[in-house]
């Protein structure tokens, strides 16, 4: 078992886990907090305004992020629920299960964000261009995800059948990523992850990477407390199961 | 002076776009917490009705005999 394996399982262990969310957490939280007063102020009090976009700038120090975590907490769910279908682990489950919710609200502001600026700059709050429609499609999923779980009662049902949606769902993320590209889109192409370097300004682009730090830190931090939530609630419901059989023996017996 | 940048022709467009964020972050973290909440009374309640883990029992007996 090579390290890496072993680090693996050891997390597999949800006591363990729980462990070291507790001392992970307050660290992580104290980072969030830091890197969102410093993106913030350097967003508000020091970014210039752009000489096309002007001050509206400024939402895309949140919308650019927010799109970056919507994918990015797909690929969480996806990646858990191939450890989940392959591993049968259990906290895989968990993990895919908690970021669903997260993803979700980072997507809808993703859109959000992205209508508040289009009105100023496109003159229009919505078009069915590649890129909207498919982070759309990609809000859709995650709420299908959350459906599901709530839908099918017992977890590792519910787990398997959301662990199946979510993998093939998956191939939205290269299509979001590379519609810009494929298609004549009104959505920009990139210009922070390109091949030959970042086209945007360093005064613009360090606060821009900041909030994206500052945000992604935030998607943990919510992650973790969520993941730590679900461990109790599967602990409560265990237990639960647990009485009523218990009950039901005592019953049979006096009977 | 105000503590507000100024933020011209469109700063309806960003304080909104800045509101609706923290308003939907901040219901987010709380619709976690309060879940959070709920699940640790849930627990708790069990707990003390003497319903616990096969682990918790455990420790609590091993802790017993070690009195």
């Amino acid at each position: 078992m090579t390290q890496a394996e072993g680090t693996f399982n050891r997390l597999a262990n949800p006591t363990r886990f729980m462990g070291l969310a507790s001392t992970i957490l307050p660290w992580l939280t104290c980072l969030t907090a830091l890197l969102l007063l410093t993106g913030l102020y350097l967003a508000f009090f020091v970014a210039p305004e752009d000489y096309q976009q002007g001050h509206t700038v400024k939402i895309m120090f949140i919308h650019v992020p927010f799109a970056w975590l919507a994918m990015m907490g797909y690929s969480v769910i996806t990646i858990a629920s191939i450890g989940s279908l392959i591993w049968r682990h259990p906290m895989a489950d968990v993990a895919a299960k908690t970021a669903a919710p997260i993803g979700a609200c980072f997507t809808l502001l993703a859109l959000v964000t992205g209508s508040l600026w289009g009105k100023p700059m496109w003159g229009t709050y919505w078009v069915w261009d590649a890129r909207l429609t498919s982070v759309l499609l990609l809000f859709f999923l995650y709420l299908g995800l959350m459906a599901l779980w709530q839908a099918i009662e017992e977890p590792s049902r519910a787990g398997r059948a959301a662990a199946i949606l979510a993998i093939v769902g998956s191939v939205n993320i290269p299509i979001i990523k590379f519609s810009v590209d494929w298609w004549n889109t009104l959505h920009q192409p990139a210009s922070v992850a390109k091949l030959d370097g970042p086209s945007i300004h360093s005064s613009i682009l360090t606060p821009l990477l900041i909030m994206a730090a500052a945000f992604t830190c935030l998607f943990f931090v919510m992650h973790l407390m969520a993941m730590r939530t679900e461990v109790l609630r599967r602990r409560v419901q265990a237990l639960q199961l647990t009485h009523v059989d218990a009950a039901g023996v005592t019953q049979g017996a006096r009977a | 002076m105000s503590v507000f940048p100024d933020l011209g022709d469109h700063a309806g467009f960003i304080w909104m776009a800045y509101g609706v964020s923290a308003l939907v972050l901040a219901g987010l973290i709380g619709w976690i917490r309060i879940d959070a909440r709920r699940q640790m009374t849930l627990l708790d309640d069990l707990e003390a009705r003497g319903i616990r883990r096969r682990s918790s029992r455990a420790k609590s007996k091993g802790a017993s005999k070690a009195r």
